[in-house]
């Protein structure tokens, strides 16, 4: 035997020695608790059988499908770095912990904490654009909001309208950790984890024709300091319930928490709603920015502290505006 | 116990630092060193590089222009036992450090060309490009162009081309991680999918892939 052949054998009885067995690659996720709504939605196919929609309306669906799956098909219209509706959707936009797109279209219009005013579906799409895509919002009524309205809508055929108790509405939510959420222990996660698809820096990875194939998760690529993903809760349910991908619940909560703490301490595109210093917009914002990490100090330098907006050449995009009522009644 | 995987792991380290490699002074990958070194190979692979599908057999997959880093790291998967194969085993264990490079090299700039005449059902035609365009979600099957990307063209180092991969290649392999024999992936991220497949699933995907065009 030569030395080769030995050092071989060698190894293999070293990690069999060692008790190395395959891995358990099950889908761990939480159970839909008692009482609440557990929503099929429909597949694609289900849309081509369905006879009782009209042939015009299945051709906006569609689309809307097409919208959601390749976002990027809006790059420098509406969406300004690499990610598309499906990156944080998972599962067509269908799936219970991958947040879910229908429960918008049965829940909303209604009074949202992050803008402090009453939505309508379309705002709520608007929302990702400006945050979660680092872009400009589809115009009100537009061909493109109305086919990933559509799209949404369809989803939640059958679904009780104002029904809030929804089960696998957004990520889920994890406890507290044990631990407070550590940089170098989310680093030591992300190295093992996550970069052999999101790359080394995080920067995600493309194919030899430069589309994206694994999102960035910080820098220009990546979603900007007012995505909701900046949270550190969000970020570490995504992880949990989605990463990595085909094997939800493979990650301890306590390193879901450590590596969304890991990932959301690097910098980003500003966010949108930006009054002049990081600090002063956190303020501004605390709602939301109580949960993040942007406008605070981490390994010596704030976050957040430029005015970089990445590939997108402005700051807020025009229809991301305020609403009030103040002529509205309050009671009849 | 301490003791007792000393040398064991030892050895691991001995392993892993001479695949590993980077620190060690290599020359540059050599294309044109790594044709010599074919020679090994083409009795399987072919003068080509675009192997051969063998039905009821071990097939012989294509490794014309396939990504080099993937190439390398299955050489020394093999050489090390995390790749489990009578039939690569004992070629992967001839080659120095330096040759798997070259010949990872030689076989990534080859120009690959469809070998295969594949035909398939309409049934696997229509499972074949939903699981690698769609993937299956309600039973947490991502598709294959998730990882592998637009056309299973491949992603970087960790993720091969699929397409015109010959499909009694790929049946073995999703067979091999299915019941555990293979799992030399990053993550096991193929592991974790292939045991979700049925015998029909991976009919269909194997066959629709092996029929894409090469990019």
């Amino acid at each position: 035997m030569d030395i080769a052949n030995k050092r071989g054998v060698l190894l293999l009885f070293g990690i069999m020695a060692c008790g190395i067995t395959v891995a358990d690659t099950s889908v761990k996720l939480p159970e839909p608790k008692e009482g609440q709504y557990v929503h099929q939605a429909p597949t694609l196919e289900d849309l081509e059988k369905d006879e009782s929609l009209k042939p015009q309306l299945k051709a906006v669906i569609r689309k809307g499908y097409d919208l959601f799956m390749n976002t990027q098909q809006l790059r420098g219209e509406n969406v300004f770095n690499d990610m598309n509706c499906r990156t944080c959707h998972m599962g067509e936009g269908r799936k219970m912990w991958a947040a879910p797109v229908w429960p918008a279209s049965t829940t909303l219009p209604d009074f949202r904490g992050k803008n402090q005013h009453v939505n309508s579906v379309e705002e709520r799409i608007a929302g990702c654009f400006a945050f979660s895509m680092n872009g400009k919002p589809p115009a009100y009524g537009s061909d493109t909001m109305l086919a990933l309205v559509a799209y949404q809508q369809w989803m939640a055929k059958g679904a009780p309208v104002y029904e809030t108790n929804i089960a696998g509405r957004g990520f889920g939510k994890l406890e507290k950790p044990k631990l407070e959420p550590d940089y170098g222990r989310g680093e030591a996660v992300f190295s093992e984890n996550c970069s052999v698809c999101h790359g080394d820096k995080g920067q995600g990875q493309k194919n030899a024709e430069g589309t994206v194939v694994f999102p960035p998760l910080w820098g220009d690529g990546a979603y900007n300091w007012g995505a909701g993903m900046t949270r550190i809760f969000t970020a570490a349910a995504f992880i949990k319930h989605n990463m990595p991908l085909g094997q939800p619940g493979k990650l301890s909560d306590q390193d879901a928490w450590d590596v969304a703490y890991f990932i959301n301490a690097q910098e980003r595109p500003q966010d949108p709603r930006f009054v002049g210093s990081a600090e002063a917009t956190r303020e501004k914002f605390l709602n939301f920015h109580k949960h993040t990490l942007y406008g605070t100090k981490v390994n010596g330098r704030v976050l957040g502290a430029h005015t970089n907006t990445g590939e997108k050449p402005f700051l807020k995009p025009d229809n991301l505006k305020p609403r009030t009522f103040e002529q509205g009644s309050d009671s009849w | 116990m301490k003791k007792q995987l000393k040398p064991r792991i030892a050895s691991l380290v001995l392993a892993l630092s001479c695949g590993g490699a980077s620190g060690l002074a290599l020359a540059d990958a050599d294309p044109i060193k790594g044709q010599q070194t074919s020679a090994m190979c083409i009795a399987c692979h072919q003068a080509d590089g675009n192997g051969k599908s063998n039905a009821g057999a071990e097939s012989w997959p294509r490794l014309a222009g396939l990504n080099a880093e993937y190439i390398e790291k299955q050489l020394r998967d093999f050489r090390g036992g995390l790749r489990q194969s009578a039939t690569m085993m004992p070629f992967a264990n001839m080659l120095t450090e330096q040759q798997i490079k070259n010949v990872s090299a030689y076989y990534a700039q080859l120009t690959p060309t469809h070998t295969e005449a594949v035909s398939l059902t309409d049934e696997q035609q229509a499972l074949g490009k939903r699981l690698a365009v769609r993937g299956d979600w309600d039973r947490y099957i991502p598709a294959c162009n998730s990882c592998h990307g637009p056309d299973a063209a491949g992603v970087g180092k960790s993720f091969p081309e699929l397409a015109g991969q010959h499909s009694d290649y790929i049946r073995q392999q999703l067979h091999a991680w299915k019941n555990g024999s293979r799992s030399n992936d990053p993550n096991n991220l193929m592991l974790a999918v292939a045991k979700r497949m049925t015998e029909q699933d991976i009919d269909a995907v194997a066959l629709w892939l092996a029929k894409q065009p090469i990019k």
